[in-house]
């Protein structure tokens, strides 16, 4: 979007109205949306103003920072040594605006907006942790990803990002009790008390191993008998660090990275790296892999789903649900293997395009599956969605309002099970969505059940979108005739030398993208997923945000959970659908 | 060889058979785990165990074996007496009970004149299995697990002795034997349809088994009250559940369908029969039910159970006066 169009966007137009002219830098990038430079002292007037103005922007969607200190191509932009951004989502407008604050080295802090976000909370943990950039004001600002004995910031520059870059990695007896005194859970330091006039409170830690953290998730939980006085959500036991990985790969070989973020997800998480890709690298792509990408991808929301539906019934008690929907899983791999030759993580998405064409007999596979599931679906629904123990234990249990959920970054089906129609397949359609003719399921109640009943309604619609697909498949080439696609045509290569050349850099170095911002968000199987990648002209990117939807659903449970039981816990928890690779990176 | 004294005999043959059906309730308890895996298998599209003998009817041998040497550990947290303790009363008490109960006409261990109520008293002591058992573990799940176990089997015990006192009060005795002698003409599942629908209930709940397994509760508790027990002593929490729901579904049988009588084949065989269909009821059960929060397993118990019992137990009072005024 260039700086011209950017400057005529009403909420531009009403920042200048109320902040003067020189409160704002506009740069142009291909977000999609404003991108504004601000100081520091205005931050949090501003975000007040836009969270309180008429069709406000109810959700601050992403904040994270960048390292700028190594960055090359910084025309036109403010002095920074980093940059903290404030990205802030509006349903009512269906509009973006991000926020950027400068900094220098030698004043790292900004002003916490807890305040205005109760959302921000984790994500300045998260900055404080990778950055090491202080939030002034903040309730509890300590270290959310890594270990608390860790030393330095991840994200910074001058921190290492492979293992051969530090020294071999010891563990002393000693080193041991350091580390699991670190994880020593004490209340004073949450402002938690241990005792009331009459009761002293329990303090269960659950998990990191718990059959129902789904994940290596730590929750400690403080019980006045079996009620949930309050709890604080530990997490940060399967950090990878996805998006430092991002920094030291290249454009095309952090593709199988990203469908490790939510693991059920399979080729959902290459989306949206792959149309921010595109979208730096002015690639658009044939009509043919749109429709594969759009198949393959609800194919992986249908198999994310059933495993969410049999476990979330597995978390009520009910043991024998989850069989089945492996079941159904396993017809369901059964066709993405057929397709792409992987099961969990096909990574087969390619800057362009896809890595193969669909094989032959594709539809017979892929109809044997639409025509299995409909019958299951019901079944699910009969036996388990109708009994009276379920819907005793799921009814008004663990429910919140939609203005709580966009409060608290809630997105996907958990938002929609409040009743709030936001799905980004049909009001921002991206990869081909508007071509296609669905529903999109909403709650009423926002509570356990609706999230289970909006879930299997969904894969009704997925099961309807890939019926079209087999239907109305376009011929053509599914690949992009463009010089930036992955991997380049192998047909092209042997033509002469220069070809050669070419061939051989695209290759071994990968493509070369142009400097610039992109940001693409797809509407993942658990909540909206994006990647926010800053290009400098090179071959790997500068910086990699991924924003995930299981983070902020975490964020929330001690929110909803005040008052509950143990056992409602555990169908929130359920209910949910996280897995902890979203949540950690 | 000389002819023993007459009641030398009698009490060696009552001793005969006390073992040999202490043999049979554990084996039966052994086998039990494997029937039971391989009923959920055949109920959940799977195989189960399969690989150990034919069929793999071998498993629980297998297991056995291995449960046997298995490290056996107390945690150095624990109460080493009431740890010890609580798998041994668990076993003991379940074991305890089968003597009440008359397999057939002429088989049984004890026939017992208070014989219900000696049932009742061995279920009061289960109780403090648990309750041992997960307070001496020194672990929170255990404490939650023992907590909920002693809050819903005070409440399921209310009824539960509440529940047969219709069929006590037909029958005319606490002795099983004239029990099953009464209901020559007619089960007592017929007249007494309310009191076995709530002992049914009552008796899951007693046994701690799905949906009722509130103590265990793997998905919230990580399995309550025995989550550190280990090897044999684990091995006999395991085995006291299955021995309890032989016990309970052999107690149904008795009071409610007519213990060994039907026509045509051999006692002992309509008694296994009924008991059988019981025990896979109770794998039905579990197979096929979510679990309800543990407030609404008590409210169900003390708001709905607990009056049936006692509206069945009026009116059977004033049909049996009715009948046979005084």
């Amino acid at each position: 979007m260039s700086a011209d169009t950017l400057t005529h966007d009403p909420v531009v137009i009403a920042l200048r109205q109320r902040f003067g002219d020189h409160a704002l830098v506009v740069q142009p990038t291909h977000t999609g949306m404003p991108v504004l430079w601000v100081a520091r002292e205005s931050l949090g007037e501003m975000l007040r103003f836009l969270r309180d103005m008429p069709d406000p922007f109810e959700m601050l969607y992403d904040l994270s920072a960048v390292d700028e200190r190594l960055r090359a191509h910084r025309r036109g932009l403010p002095e920074a040594d980093f940059t903290v951004f404030y990205h802030l989502l509006s349903v009512s407008r269906n509009r973006d605006v991000m926020l950027k604050v400068a900094l220098r080295e030698g004043d790292l802090a900004m002003p916490s907006v807890v305040s205005v976000y109760a959302c921000a909370n984790w994500y300045e943990r998260e900055v404080w942790d990778m950055f090491g950039i202080d939030f002034i004001g903040h309730p509890h600002l300590a270290r959310i990803l890594m270990p608390p004995t860790w030393q330095g910031h991840p994200l910074r520059k001058e921190h290492g990002a492979r293992a051969t870059e530090f020294d071999p990695y010891t563990l002393t007896v000693q080193g041991q009790e350091v580390e699991q005194g670190a994880l020593q859970f004490k209340p004073e330091e949450w402002g938690m008390r241990r005792e009331r006039e009459s009761a002293e409170f329990m303090f269960l830690n659950l998990g990191p191993n718990h059959p129902s953290a789904h994940g290596a998730f730590r929750l400690v939980l403080q019980l006045d008998g079996e009620e949930i006085v309050d709890c604080v959500p530990d997490i940060g036991y399967h950090h990878r660090g996805a998006e430092k990985m991002g920094e030291r790969q290249s454009w095309h070989s952090y593709i199988p990275y990203t469908d490790r973020v939510d693991y059920t997800g399979g080729v959902m998480n290459n989306f949206p790296y792959i149309l921010a890709v595109e979208k730096l690298a002015g690639i658009e792509v044939t009509e043919r892999a749109k429709v594969i990408r759009v198949m393959l991808a609800e194919m992986f929301r249908i198999s994310s789903h059933l495993l969410f539906l049999g476990t979330y019934l597995q978390d009520l008690g009910a043991m024998t649900p989850v069989f089945f929907t492996f079941t159904d899983r396993q017809k369901a791999y059964e066709v993405i293997e057929g397709i792409t030759g992987f099961r969990m993580h096909p990574a087969w998405f390619r800057i362009g395009g896809t890595a193969m064409d669909l094989p032959n007999g594709w539809e017979t596979v892929v109809q044997g599956f639409l025509d299995w599931m409909p019958k299951r679906l019901r079944e699910y629904e009969r036996s388990m969605m109708d009994n009276a123990i379920v819907r005793e234990r799921t009814r008004h249990v663990a429910a919140y309002t939609t203005h709580d959920a966009l409060a608290w970054g809630v997105t996907g089906p958990n938002l929609r099970a409040t009743g709030c129609n936001f799905d980004l397949r049909k009001q921002r359609p991206y990869g081909g969505y508007e071509q296609f003719d669905f529903e999109v399921p909403l709650g009423g109640q926002g509570d356990v059940f609706d999230r289970g009943q909006v879930r299997i309604e969904e894969m009704r619609q997925s099961l309807r979108i890939i019926q079209q697909c087999v239907d109305h498949m376009p011929a053509g080439d599914y690949k992009a005739d463009h010089p930036l696609t992955t991997p380049p045509p192998r047909e092209r290569m042997l033509q002469h030398i220069e070809t050669l050349i070419t061939h051989f850099l695209q290759v071994s170095w990968g493509p070369v993208l142009e400097p610039g911002e992109s940001l693409a968000m797809v509407e993942a199987t658990k909540g909206i997923n994006s990647y926010y990648l800053t290009s400098d002209g090179n071959t790997m990117s500068y910086r990699t945000r991924i924003r995930t939807p299981s983070f902020p659903h975490l964020q929330q449970i001690p929110a909803v959970m005040r008052g509950g039981f143990v056992p409602d816990l555990i169908a929130h928890l359920g209910s949910i659908d996280f897995v902890m690779a979203d949540v950690d990176r | 060889m000389n002819a023993l004294p007459e009641p030398l005999v009698a009490s060696l043959i009552a001793m005969l058979q006390a073992g040999v059906i202490l043999l049979g309730v554990l084996l039966l308890g052994a086998v039990l785990t494997l029937v039971e895996r391989r009923l959920l298998g055949l109920w959940q599209d799977r195989h189960g165990p399969n690989r150990v003998g034919p069929f793999g009817a071998l498993q629980w041998v297998a297991d056995m074996i291995k449960i046997f040497f298995k490290e056996d550990w107390i945690p150095p947290f624990a109460d080493r007496t009431l740890f010890v303790l609580a798998p041994a009363i668990a076993m003991a008490s379940l074991l305890l009970s089968f003597m009440i109960i008359p397999l057939t006409p002429s088989w049984g261990v004890a026939n017992l004149h208070i014989g219900l109520l000696f049932f009742l008293a061995m279920a009061g002591i289960n109780v403090y299995s648990v309750l041992f058992g997960g307070w001496s573990s020194g672990n929170k799940y255990a404490l939650l697990g023992a907590m909920r176990a002693a809050a819903q089997t005070l409440s399921y015990e209310v009824f539960i002795g509440l529940s047969l006192m219709g069929v006590v009060a037909m029958a005319g005795t606490f002795n099983m034997r004239e029990i099953v002698a009464a209901q020559e003409d007619l089960w007592f599942v017929v007249p007494q349809f309310l009191g076995f629908m709530t002992f049914l209930v009552a008796g899951i709940a007693v046994t701690h088994r799905p949906p009722f397994d509130q103590p265990e509760a793997e998905q919230e508790l990580a399995d309550g009250y025995h989550v550190e027990y280990s090897s044999m002593k684990f091995g006999m929490f395991f085995l006291g559940e299955y021995v309890g729901m032989v016990l309970i579904s052999a107690l149904i049988v008795t009071l409610f369908f007519g213990g060994w009588q039907g026509p045509w084949l051999p006692p002992f065989v309509w008694f296994a029969l009924k008991t059988g269909a019981f025990l896979v009821l109770f794998m039905l059960l579990r197979a096929s039910l979510p679990r309800p929060r543990y407030d609404q397993v008590m409210r169900f118990g003390w708001m709905f159970c607990l009056p049936l019992t006692l509206i069945n137990l009026l009116v059977t009072g004033a049909l049996i006066l009715l009948a046979d005024p005084l």
